[in-house]
């Protein structure tokens, strides 16, 4: 792990593609075909409906990066790649989880929400949905201090990234 | 103008300058043609949906053009998957046209549907599956440009048939032919950095062992000519790889021929020992390498190529230039002027005596065959290759035959050899040698195949009966998978399992005449001249000799799978090499 909690072969992809039938399968297929791996994926249109963009977050060597970004360049509906380190972006993820929540710790996991600036979506009668969104390393924490109480689902979104503005 | 879709796929077809269609028809094709009736387009009908895709891209070899294939959906779109997948490895232009069942019922597992682009996703450049009859004309516009330009790649286009049936009123569409394609991922690179080509030409300047190393890029880039100035110019070294026979002339005193798994002893070892590789178009594939770490140790590696991702694909290289072929040689070559010439260049003598020394030590060699023995397959290629025109079109299967037609033959032009490099595709050389024939009817077409691939598309020779396209095929039957064979008999101790074939089941010559072609057998060297003698004179139709060759034969010299270039063993005769 680095500095800031991400492991050195994770590297974040900001893929904007031709908003077309079928093009998250080009993409998906590519890294199945050769060998990359998917840490985690994000797809949605963007403010022109032409396009959409996938942030993809890929568990590769540096050498095999290279090669990543040139065969997804290859692809005909890709049209813009970029590499988005993250000392150089903006990174953020939504979790949404469903833990077990009786009656007598259910202050604990309040309270948890609470100092992380979570939320309360839903409440049962021994159970609570929660949601979180932040940057990856502290969605990781929240969801690895929520795993104690007992966690009945779990769904996180997969990272989306922007590049930091210049000042 | 108002046409149907099916109208306006055929008339973007011969907007695109198509002269030619390899196709079978099929339910979901059918609307498609009808219009060919009234179309100036040659329609040539397959026997086998694989046949059309093979000869499409022995017709793009052979014309440097893109071939064109239509089919329909289901099983008429997966037997065309083989050649797409065999484009794709080769880089060949392709355009495949296949029939899809109506917009409404895709997805329901309809009669004869198979998901083609999700299943040559793959195996194509590009693919698209068009909904609307109104995009027919910019799709085929686009498909063209994709499968022409960059890296050249086959292009799959599925029709559904509501939007071309002229009985639905979903394929009204109002024609138009767009001046431009919109493709905003899509811009191939052509023109090389000139700082990178500045850094090569110096490289090329100071290096001691040059050797270029030419693959298939050359051809595609049309690059033959300007290959030939730049070795002329700076006295370089050329070897050819499988793909690029005859993109630079065997006959030239600085060519050394095929590198690789079963190149000459002197193109593989002049690659080791280089001090600098220029790839220019070739892409480090296995076969030629050999063992990755073992590969040309002290060599600086120029790499040039049109597709990025090929540059430092396999081995980094000191000076790595995504361009195309022609365009960058070109730079190259103004830019070894501009840094004083050749006349810098240090004297290579040293290195040159070395290279004819090998050369004269390991000549490509095989023993003559006794009296009453079989043929040796190496004599019927050089009586072959002695007795056709030097621009006579060669289209190999895949196996034994290929190594040594592409060892013996003498390539002087381009554009003369056809043949399956990267996907290996057994049964190959008949479509292509009958696509190659199509696009070049004024040449001389010569198959060159082997007994195993021959029974795998022969049925073509129907077609080329049919359609009067006269090519010729040499089988050189030894009655085994030879190459499969060649490897049990070396690596598995001479246990062979299920490579015989036999050499009269079937009968080849009646095959050969119950297709429509001539047909004919060899048995004994006297008589292997005549025989072609006699093939070469038949212009109505196609010919067939069955040449009985020697089963023991081995392809060599071989660097064993897996083991480094340098361990490469030659013909016995020679003892083991070593340097």
């Amino acid at each position: 792990m680095s500095a800031n909690g991400v492991p050195p072969t994770h590297h974040t992809l900001t893929v904007l593609v031709e908003n077309r039938p079928g093009v998250l399968a080009r993409v998906a297929g590519l890294f199945a075909r050769r060998g990359f791996n998917i840490f985690s994926l994000a797809v949605a249109p963007t403010d022109d409906d032409r396009f959409s963009r996938i942030t993809v977050v890929v568990d590769v060597e540096p050498e095999v990066l290279d090669q990543v970004v040139k065969q997804l360049d290859k692809l005909v509906n890709v049209v813009e790649i970029t590499e988005l380190a993250p000392s150089d972006s903006v990174q953020r993820e939504l979790l949404l989880a469903t833990v077990e929540a009786s009656a007598e710790l259910r202050g604990q996991v309040i309270e948890l929400v609470g100092v992380f600036e979570g939320r309360i979506l839903g409440v049962g009668s021994d159970q609570l949905t929660v949601c979180l969104d932040g940057a990856p390393e502290k969605v990781n924490d929240f969801e690895q201090l929520l795993r104690p109480y007992g966690i009945v689902a779990l769904q996180r979104t997969g990272r989306v990234a922007l590049a930091k503005l210049n000042r | 103008m108002k046409l149907d879709g099916g109208q306006a796929l055929i008339k973007s077809l011969e907007m695109e300058g198509v002269e030619t269609i390899f196709g079978l028809p099929g339910g979901a094709i059918l609307p498609v043609y009808d219009p060919i009736i009234d179309s100036p387009i040659r329609h040539i009908l397959v026997r086998h949906e694989q046949g059309a895709g093979h000869m499409a891209e022995g017709y793009a070899h052979a014309t440097g053009r893109p071939g064109v294939a239509m089919v329909t959906s289901g099983p008429g779109a997966t037997n065309i998957v083989t050649p797409l997948a065999d484009a794709y490895m080769d880089s060949i232009p392709m355009v495949v046209i296949t029939g899809q069942v109506p917009t409404f019922a895709l997805g329901t597992d309809a009669f004869q549907e198979a998901d083609i682009t999700g299943i040559t996703m793959g195996v194509t450049k590009h693919n698209f599956l068009v909904t609307e009859a109104q995009d027919i004309p910019r799709t085929i516009r686009e498909a063209f440009h994709i499968a022409t330009t960059g890296r050249p790649g086959p292009v799959l286009v599925d029709v559904p048939k509501d939007i071309v049936d002229p009985n639905n009123p979903r394929s009204a569409m109002d024609w138009y032919w767009p001046d431009t394609v919109d493709l905003p991922g899509y811009h191939p690179v052509t023109h090389g950095d000139p700082a990178q080509i500045r850094r090569a030409a110096e490289l090329i300047l100071a290096s001691q062992r040059p050797v270029i190393y030419a693959g298939g890029g050359i051809l595609k880039a049309r690059a033959a000519e300007a290959l030939r100035e730049l070795a002329d110019l700076c006295d370089l070294h050329v070897v050819t790889t499988l793909m690029a026979r005859g993109a630079f002339p065997d006959d030239h005193p600085m060519a050394l021929g095929m590198p690789g798994m079963h190149g000459n002893y002197t193109a593989v070892t002049a690659m080791q020992q280089s001090d600098l590789l220029i790839a220019l178009g070739s892409r480090f594939d296995d076969r030629v390498t050999g063992k990755v770490d073992g590969f040309a140790p002290e060599a600086k590696v120029i790499h040039v190529d049109i597709d990025p991702a090929e540059i430092g694909k396999v081995r980094r290289p000191e000076v790595g230039i995504a361009g195309d072929c022609r365009l960058v040689i070109e730079e190259l070559i103004t830019a070894v002027h501009d840094l004083g010439g050749p006349e810098r260049q240090p004297d290579r003598s040293a290195w040159k005596s070395r290279i004819s020394g090998w050369q004269e030590t390991y000549p490509l060699t095989y023993a003559m065959s006794e009296p009453g023995d079989a043929l040796k397959p190496q004599f019927v290629l050089e009586t072959l290759r002695d007795n056709t025109p030097d621009d006579c079109i060669v289209a190999s299967g895949v196996g034994q035959h290929q190594m040594w037609t592409s060892q013996h033959w003498r390539f002087n032009h381009p554009y003369t050899w056809v043949n399956s490099g990267g996907l290996g595709t057994m049964g190959f050389s008949v479509p292509a040698a009958i696509g190659a024939k199509v696009g070049r009817p004024d040449r001389m077409v010569w198959s060159i195949d082997g007994d195993g691939c021959f029974q795998m598309t022969a049925q073509e020779l129907v077609t080329a009966a049919s359609e009067r396209i006269p090519v010729k095929v040499a089988i050189l039957n030894n009655a085994y998978l030879g190459m499969v064979r060649q490897w049990q008999e070396m690596f598995y101790e001479e246990r062979y399992s299920e490579v015989y074939l036999s050499p009269d089941l079937p009968d080849y010559k009646m095959w050969a005449e119950a297709m429509g072609c001539i047909g004919m057998r060899v048995e004994s060297p006297e008589e292997v001249l005549p025989a072609i003698e006699k093939a070469n004179q038949i212009d109505d139709r196609p010919v067939v000799i069955d040449f009985r060759t020697d089963a023991r034969e081995k392809v060599y010299p071989m660097v064993p799978s897996g083991l480094s270039n340098d361990q490469i063993v030659v013909d016995p005769s020679q003892g083991q090499g070593g340097r």
